[in-house]
C-alpha cells in the first residue's frame, strides 16, 4: 500500500497554489490534511500527477465569527473547532456535530476544506453545510466565487469544484441564540463514518410553533440531502410527542437509503426515522 | 522447589524494550542489499488463468525480477497440510502460485522483486493478467450444488465429512421426551494481526544455506517443509523468531509467501524482504469461523441433556491450508462443551468455497460450537421452563466423572477426554461476581430506551497439544543460566514465564535466568511451537526436565573436579562444593548445557463460565456491554498477570466475533470488507466494563506443573454469552438469535419481524 | 527532494520521493523502527508519532509535509535505560503483550497527558479509540494511562 509516484509543490500564496493546478488541471489535486487524500493514495485509488500542499498558503487557518455567521478557513482542523470555545453559543450544532469526526490524531489533521472536497457521504461536515445552507467560497483560475452547500454536492465523493479551484472558506449562516438544535449519529464504533446521522435545527416563533425547520441527513444515499418532508411536517407546528412522530415518519418515508455491508436499506430508513425523533427530543430538551 | 516465582504476578521483561520501540519486529530488519518483494494476486475469485505478461514490468527501473509458476521447475510446490493431514485432503492443498486456475481474490500469481516495496507495487500495475472467469463459488450453499467446482478431478466441492460420535445418539432420541431443532450461523471472521505477517529470507551461496526470518509459531515445522519444497536439508535452513506482532493461530503457519521470498532470494542471489499490507492480510491470512448447524438436542423433562445431533458445513475457502481441518473437526468434537451429553452424533462437513483458505483462529471450532450449544440451552431452559442457570447446573460435569470422555471423531478416531476439574465452580463464581441475584431483576426490563438482558455460556479450552515439546538450560561465564526454549512467542510474554519457571526449578533468583531464547531453529535440535495453548504447558514441563538433566550434569562435572561422588555435591547458590569443603564457582562450569524434553499426548482442559449483563436498544440495534465476567480455572497460574491479559484479549476478541468483525463476499467472490474501515475491530470504546476472575482449584494432572492452557477461554463463550443475553434482553419480543456477528442491522431486524409476526 | 525536519531534538535531512509517508521516513531512512506501519490508511494508529507536539498518524502524512517540524517519536519519549513514569505504568498493569501497538499507544497517551492531565477514563478511551490493540482487550491500556496521569500533573513531562 505504497502511495503511487507523484510531484509535490508547497506554494506560498492562494495565487501559486491556484496556477499549479490550473497548470496541471485534471492531474493536480490539492493537499489539505490529508487524512482522506492519502488514505485514497494507498488504495491506488486516486493518482494524481501533482499534489499541491496548502500548508504554507496564508489565511485559510481562521475561524471568523461575526454577525455574518460562522466562518470557517478551509484548512480549519477539527481541534481548532474542538477548542474554540466561542463556538460553542456561536454554533453549537457546528460543535457537535464535528465531535463525531474520526479519531483524536486524525482530528489533529484533518481540515474542513479537505473533508468537503473529499465529499463522504457520511462525512458530518458536509451535512452540517448542506443542513445550514452554508456557502463554500472557492478561488479558481477564473476568480473567486460562492458555492451554495446544496450545488456543492454532486455525488459520493464528487463536488461542483473545478479541477484548479480551491476552497478558501466555509460561510455558516449566523446561529441565532435561542434557536432548538439535535445532532445524532449513529456509527458500528466511536470515530466511524455514520450508518446514518441528523443535524437539524428550527426556530420558535411567539406562539411556541416551529419555524425555518432544517433537517439534514448524511449516511443515507449519495450526498448529503435535506429532508423537506420532515421540515414540513415540522413548521408551523407545536413540537410535541404527536409531531415528532410525524417528522420522523416523514423523515423514514422520504429518504432512498442503499444495501450495503454494514445494513440494509430497510435497516437504514428506519434509523432516519430514529435518528430525527432522537435529535428532535435533543432540540427540545 | 523452594523458590516461589510460579504464581507471581512478575512484570514482563520483555516489555524494557517493547516500550521502548526497541523491540525487533522483522520489517525492522534492513541487510545490506535488501531488496523487495510484493506479490500480484488474483482479482478474480474462480477462473482459469490464460497468461501473465510481465514484459513491461521487468523493463521498469528497479524492478529485478517478475516469477511466476513458469520459473519453478516441477510446477509450483503444494504446501502440505501439518494438522490432520489426510489423504483426502491433498486434491485441494494449495501451489505456492496459481498456475492453472486461480480460486480465490487474493491467490499469488506472481510475485515481483524490486529496489523498494513502492517500485514493486508500482510494476504490479503494469503487468497484465488474462483470467477466463468461471462460475463463483461464493458460499457453501452454491458449493453443495457441485454444478461449479474448485477443483474439476475430484468431482466434488465438498472435501471431507468428519463423524464425532459418541453412545447412540438416534436411539436416545428415538426415547425422549423432548427435542428441539434449529439451523444457526456464524460469521466468517479471522486471527488478524496488528503487526501483518513478513519473510525475509538470506541466500548464502557459497555455504548453501539460507536464513528465513519473521518466523512464528511452528519454525520447526515449516523448516521442514521448506526445506522440502525447495529442496534443501534441513539443517541448511535457519528461521529466526524476531518480536512477533501477535499470533492467535492464524500467523506462522506455512503460507506460500513462505516459500516464494526463500525462493525469491535464492533466485536472485539476493537478500528479500516481502511485508504484507493490510490489504493483502484481509484477503491472504487464514480466515476462520464460517459454519452453519442444524442441530437438534434431547433432553428429559427436568432438562437433562439426553442427546445432540445434527450436521455442520464449514465454508473452508479455495484450499486445505496447514491446519484448515482443525476448526471443522474441533465444531464437531467439543460441540457438547462442559456438558455431559451421553450420546453425540455429529456430521461436520468441509466445503470447498472461492474465498480465502480458512485456518484456526483461537478457539477454532469452539466458538462457534460453544455459540450453537448455550444458544440451544436457553431455547430448552425456555420451552421446559426452567431456570436457564439451573440446567446449567445439572448438566455441567463434575469432578467424580473426571476424566471424563468425549465424542470419538472419524476418520481421524480423534479420542480424547477431559483432565480434571468440577464445571459448575466457575459458573457459580462467575454468577456470583455479576451479582446474579440482584442484576437478574433487570431481565428484560426497559430502561431508558435500552433492554437489559443477562447471559450466561460455560465452556471448556484444550491446551497443551503433543507429542512434545525441548527446552535447554545453558551456564553462562557469569554463573548465570541461559534458556532455549522450542516454544515460540506471538507475544504472550513467554520470556517472563520461562523465567519464573527456570527460576523455581533451579532454585535461583530471577535475575540470575539472563536469557530466555526462544523460536529459532538455531538454539535446539527440535521444537514445536505455540498453538493450542500449548506454550507453558509443554515449553514450561520441558524446563523441568531440562533442569534436572543440568544439574545432574553439573554433579557429574563438579564430582570430577572435586574427586568425590556425584551424590556428595552441593550445589548452594553460585557455589558448588564437595564433601571435604573444597568448592568451585558456578561460572566455572560456563558452556555446560542440556536439553530436556517433556513428552504428552494428553491434552489439558481448563475450563470456565461467562456472564454478562448488557442493555438493547431495539431502535439502532445497538448492544452495550454494562458488565462483563469471564471465571476461569487455569490449574495454576505461572503468572496471573499474564494469564488475566490472557482472558481480557481474548474476550475482546470473542466480543469483536460476536458484534463486530465480519468479512464479507458478494456473490462474485469479491471481498467487500477489504479494509480496516470496514472490517471492524473493537477498539478502547466499545468494550470497557469486563472482567477476568483466574481460579486454580483443579491442577492438571498430566503435567508435573498442574498447568492448563488458558490463552482461549476468553473468546470461547463470548458469542454464546452474548447471544443470549441478547434473546434474554428481547425476551418480550419472543426474538431468539440464531447467528452471529449480532450487528446492529440483524437485531433490529429481529425485533422488527418479531413485531410484525406479532402484529398478524 | 529534500527534506529538513527535527527528530527527537537531533536535525535530520533526507533526500525522499514526495510519495514517501512520514512513517516510512522515520523507519527506513532514519532507521527509527520503533514506529510500526499496521495498516498504512489512517485507521490503526500504530504509527502515532507527535508532529509540534500534536499525536499525527504517520502514515497519513508525507513525509515532505514534515519539512521544518519538530517529530517526536517513540525512542525520543523513552529516557535512557529507564522506562518513563507512563511506559512503568505500561509495564505494572501489563497493558502490551506483542508490543506492536504499543508505540502509538505511548505516543498518544503521552499527547493526551501532557494536554490533559486531568482527563478521566471516558476521555482516555475515547482517545484511544483511534489506535488498535489486537492482545489486551484495552482495559489495562486504560488503566496504565488513567495511572501516569498523576506525574502529569504540574507540567512533568514523561
Amino acid at each position: 500500500m505504497k502511495l503511487p509516484q507523484f510531484e509535490y509543490a508547497c506554494p506560498t500564496s492562494l495565487a501559486d497554489a491556484v496556477a499549479l493546478l490550473a497548470a496541471r488541471a485534471g492531474e493536480a489535486k490539492p493537499l489539505a490534511g490529508g487524512q482522506s487524500l492519502v488514505p485514497m493514495l494507498a488504495f491506488r485509488i486516486a493518482q494524481p500527477a501533482l499534489l499541491v500542499d496548502l500548508r504554507k498558503v496564508p489565511g485559510l487557518r481562521e475561524i471568523k465569527i461575526g454577525d455574518d455567521g460562522v466562518r470557517l478557513g478551509a484548512m480549519v482542523r477539527w481541534c481548532d473547532i474542538e477548542a474554540d470555545a466561542r463556538l460553542g453559543i456561536a454554533h453549537p450544532l457546528l460543535k457537535a456535530a464535528v465531535a463525531h469526526v474520526a479519531h483524536y490524531q486524525i482530528r489533529n489533521r484533518g481540515t474542513v476544506g479537505g473533508s468537503l472536497a473529499h465529499a463522504d457521504p457520511a462525512a458530518e461536515m458536509p451535512g452540517v453545510a448542506v443542513t445550514c445552507e452554508a456557502e463554500i467560497a472557492v478561488v479558481g483560475a477564473a476568480g473567486a466565487r460562492t458555492i451554495k452547500a446544496s450545488e456543492f454536492f454532486l455525488g459520493a465523493l464528487t463536488t461542483a469544484l473545478e479541477p484548479d479551484e480551491v476552497i478558501t472558506e466555509v460561510r455558516l449562516p449566523p446561529w441565532r441564540r435561542e434557536r432548538r438544535w439535535g445532532f445524532e449519529e449513529f456509527a458500528r464504533r466511536r470515530g466511524d463514518f455514520a450508518l446514518a446521522g441528523i443535524a437539524l435545527f428550527y426556530d420558535l416563533s411567539r406562539d411556541g410553533r416551529a419555524s425555518n425547520a432544517h433537517i439534514g441527513a448524511i449516511g443515507i444515499g449519495d450526498r448529503p440531502q435535506r429532508l423537506r418532508a420532515a421540515e414540513a411536517a415540522l413548521n408551523g407546528r407545536i413540537v410535541d410527542a404527536m409531531t415528532v412522530e410525524q417528522a420522523a415518519a416523514a423523515a423514514a418515508a422520504e429518504v432512498e437509503p442503499q444495501d450495503d455491508v454494514h445494513a440494509s436499506a430497510a435497516y437504514r430508513r428506519a434509523l432516519v426515522g430514529t435518528l430525527v425523533e432522537r435529535a428532535l427530543q435533543q432540540a427540545a430538551e | 522447589m523452594k523458590n516461589t516465582f510460579i504464581g507471581t504476578p512478575l512484570q514482563r521483561r520483555e516489555d524494557l524494550r517493547l516500550l521502548r520501540g526497541r523491540g525487533e519486529y522483522v520489517d525492522d530488519l534492513a541487510p545490506q542489499g535488501l531488496l523487495h518483494a510484493v506479490i500480484l494476486r488474483s482479482s478474480v475469485a474462480h477462473g482459469r488463468l490464460r497468461a501473465i505478461d510481465a514484459s513491461a514490468a521487468l523493463k521498469m527501473n528497479g524492478v529485478h525480477a517478475v516469477i511466476t509458476a513458469k520459473d519453478m521447475p516441477g510446477g509450483p510446490p503444494i504446501i502440505p497440510m501439518r494438522l490432520q493431514p489426510l489423504p483426502e485432503f491433498k486434491p485441494y492443498e494449495q501451489p505456492v502460485l496459481a498456475h492453472d486456475k486461480v480460486r480465490y481474490v487474493g491467490e499469488p500469481l506472481a510475485v515481483v522483486v524490486a529496489d523498494s516495496a513502492a517500485v514493486g507495487e508500482d510494476a504490479l500495475e503494469a503487468i497484465a493478467v488474462e483470467i477466463e472467469p468461471l462460475l463463483a463459488v461464493a458460499d457453501w450453499h452454491v458449493a453443495a450444488r457441485n454444478k461449479s467446482l474448485l477443483f474439476e478431478a475430484t468431482g466434488t466441492n465438498r472435501a471431507l465429512v468428519f463423524e464425532a460420535r459418541k453412545g447412540d445418539a438416534d436411539a436416545a432420541f428415538a426415547s425422549a421426551p423432548y427435542t428441539r431443532r434449529e439451523r444457526m450461523r456464524t460469521g466468517r471472521h479471522y486471527g488478524l494481526t496488528l503487526e501483518p505477517r513478513g519473510v525475509m529470507a538470506e541466500w548464502d551461496a557459497a555455504k548453501g544455506r539460507l536464513k528465513v526470518s519473521g518466523a512464528a509459531k511452528v519454525p520447526f515445522f515449516n523448516r521442514r517443509i521448506l526445506a522440502k519444497l525447495i529442496g534443501l536439508p534441513e539443517d541448511a535452513i535457519e528461521m529466526v523468531e524476531n518480536d512477533v506482532g501477535g499470533g492467535y493461530g492464524a500467523r506462522g503457519e506455512f503460507y506460500p509467501e513462505d516459500f516464494l521470498i526463500p525462493f525469491a532470494a535464492r533466485h536472485l542471489n539476493r537478500p528479500v524482504k516481502w511485508i504484507e499490507d493490510r490489504r493483502e492480510n484481509l484477503m491472504a491470512m487464514n480466515h476462520a469461523r464460517e459454519t452453519e448447524a442444524d442441530l437438534e438436542i434431547a433432553c428429559a423433562r427436568d432438562g437433562t441433556i439426553l442427546a445432540i445431533r445434527g450436521s455442520i458445513s464449514t465454508d473452508m475457502g479455495a484450499y486445505m491450508r496447514t491446519n484448515g481441518a482443525v476448526g471443522a473437526r474441533n465444531v464437531a468434537q467439543f460441540l457438547a462443551g462442559p456438558y455431559r451429553v451421553p450420546h453425540v452424533k455429529i456430521d461436520s462437513a468441509l466445503w470447498m468455497t472461492n474465498k480465502t483458505p480458512v485456518g484456526t483462529y483461537r478457539g477454532p471450532g469452539r466458538f462457534e460450537g460453544n455459540f450453537y450449544v448455550e444458544r440451544l440451552l436457553d431455547m430448552v431452559a425456555e420451552d421446559l421452563g426452567l431456570d436457564r442457570v439451573e440446567l446449567r447446573r445439572r448438566n455441567l460435569i463434575r469432578a467424580d466423572e473426571q476424566p471424563y470422555p468425549i465424542a470419538t471423531v472419524q476418520p481421524t478416531n480423534a479420542k480424547d477426554q477431559y483432565d480434571s476439574g468440577d464445571y459448575r465452580t466457575t459458573l457459580e463464581r462467575a454468577l456470583q461476581e455479576i451479582n446474579w441475584p440482584e442484576v437478574s431483576k433487570l431481565q428484560g426490563k426497559l430502561i431508558d430506551g435500552r433492554y437489559h438482558g443477562l447471559g450466561v455460556a460455560c465452556y471448556v479450552e484444550g491446551g497443551g497439544a503433543g507429542p512434545k515439546e525441548r527446552a535447554r538450560l545453558e551456564i553462562n561465564a557469569d554463573g548465570t543460566f541461559s534458556v532455549f526454549m522450542g516454544s515460540s512467542s506471538v507475544g504472550q510474554g513467554v520470556e517472563t514465564v520461562f523465567a519464573q519457571i527456570a527460576a523455581d526449578a533451579l532454585e535461583v533468583p530471577i535475575d540470575r535466568i539472563r536469557h530466555v531464547y526462544h523460536g529459532s531453529t538455531g538454539y535446539l535440535s527440535e521444537g514445536f511451537g505455540a498453538y493450542h495453548s500449548r506454550s507453558t504447558v509443554m515449553g514450561g514441563s520441558a524446563v523441568l526436565e531440562a533442569t534436572k538433566n543440568l544439574m545432574s550434569l553439573l554433579r557429574e562435572a563438579a564430582a570430577k573436579r572435586l574427586g568425590c561422588a556425584t551424590a556428595a555435591i552441593r550445589i548452594e547458590a553460585e557455589t558448588i562444593s564437595g564433601p571435604d569443603g573444597r568448592s568451585v564457582p558456578l561460572r566455572e562450569f560456563a558452556g555446560l548445557t542440556a536439553e530436556g524434553e517433556f513428552v504428552s499426548h494428553q491434552h489439558t482442559y481448563s475450563f470456565g463460565a461467562h456472564a454478562v449483563h448488557l442493555a438493547v436498544d431495539p431502535k439502532l440495534g445497538r448492544i452495550d456491554i454494562l458488565d462483563y465476567v469471564v471465571v476461569q480455572d487455569v490449574g495454576r497460574a505461572v503468572n496471573p498477570l499474564t494469564v488475566r491479559g490472557q482472558m481480557i484479549g481474548s474476550l475482546v476478541q470473542g466480543l469483536g466475533g460476536a458484534v463486530l468483525e465480519q468479512l464479507q463476499y458478494d456473490a462474485d467472490g469479491q471481498l467487500l470488507t477489504g479494509t480496516l474501515a470496514d472490517y471492524l475491530l473493537p477498539t478502547a470504546s466499545d468494550f470497557p466494563n469486563l472482567r477476568a476472575v483466574v481460579l486454580e482449584n483443579y491442577p492438571s494432572p498430566i503435567n508435573p506443573l498442574g498447568v492448563k492452557g488458558a490463552g482461549e477461554g476468553g473468546i470461547i463463550s463470548a458469542g454464546g454469552a452474548v447471544a443470549n443475553a441478547v434473546a434474554n434482553a428481547l425476551q418480550s419480543f419472543g426474538v431468539q438469535p440464531r447467528q452471529l456477528p449480532l450487528t446492529p442491522a440483524y437485531v433490529w431486524e429481529l425485533v422488527q419481524s418479531a413485531q410484525q409476526k406479532a402484529a398478524e | 527532494m529534500p527534506v529538513r525536519f527535527k527528530v527527537n531534538g537531533k536535525e535530520a535531512a533526507v533526500e525522499i520521493e514526495p510519495r514517501m509517508t512520514l512513517a516510512d521516513c522515520l523507519r527506513q531512512r532514519l532507521r527509527l523502527t520503533g514506529t510500526h506501519v499496521g495498516c498504512e490508511h489512517g485507521v490503526c494508529g500504530a504509527c502515532t508519532v507527535l508532529v509540534d507536539g500534536e499525536a499525527v498518524r504517520a502514515c497519513l502524512m508525507l513525509a515532505v509535509q514534515a519539512e521544518g517540524s519538530e517529530v517526536v517519536t517513540i525512542e525520543g519519549l523513552s529516557d535512557g535505560e529507564r522506562l518513563t513514569p507512563l511506559q512503568e505504568s505500561f509495564r505494572r498493569h501489563h497493558a502490551l503483550q506483542c508490543g506492536f501497538c504499543t508505540p502509538g499507544f505511548i505516543t498518544t497517551a503521552h499527547a493526551l497527558l501532557t494536554r490533559e492531565p486531568d482527563c478521566d477514563a471516558a476521555r482516555v478511551r475515547e482517545v484511544l479509540s483511534g489506535n488498535i490493540c489486537r492482545c489486551t482487550g484495552y482495559v489495562p491500556i486504560v488503566d496504565a494511562v488513567l495511572d501516569a496521569r498523576a506525574a502529569y500533573k504540574g507540567g512533568t513531562k514523561s
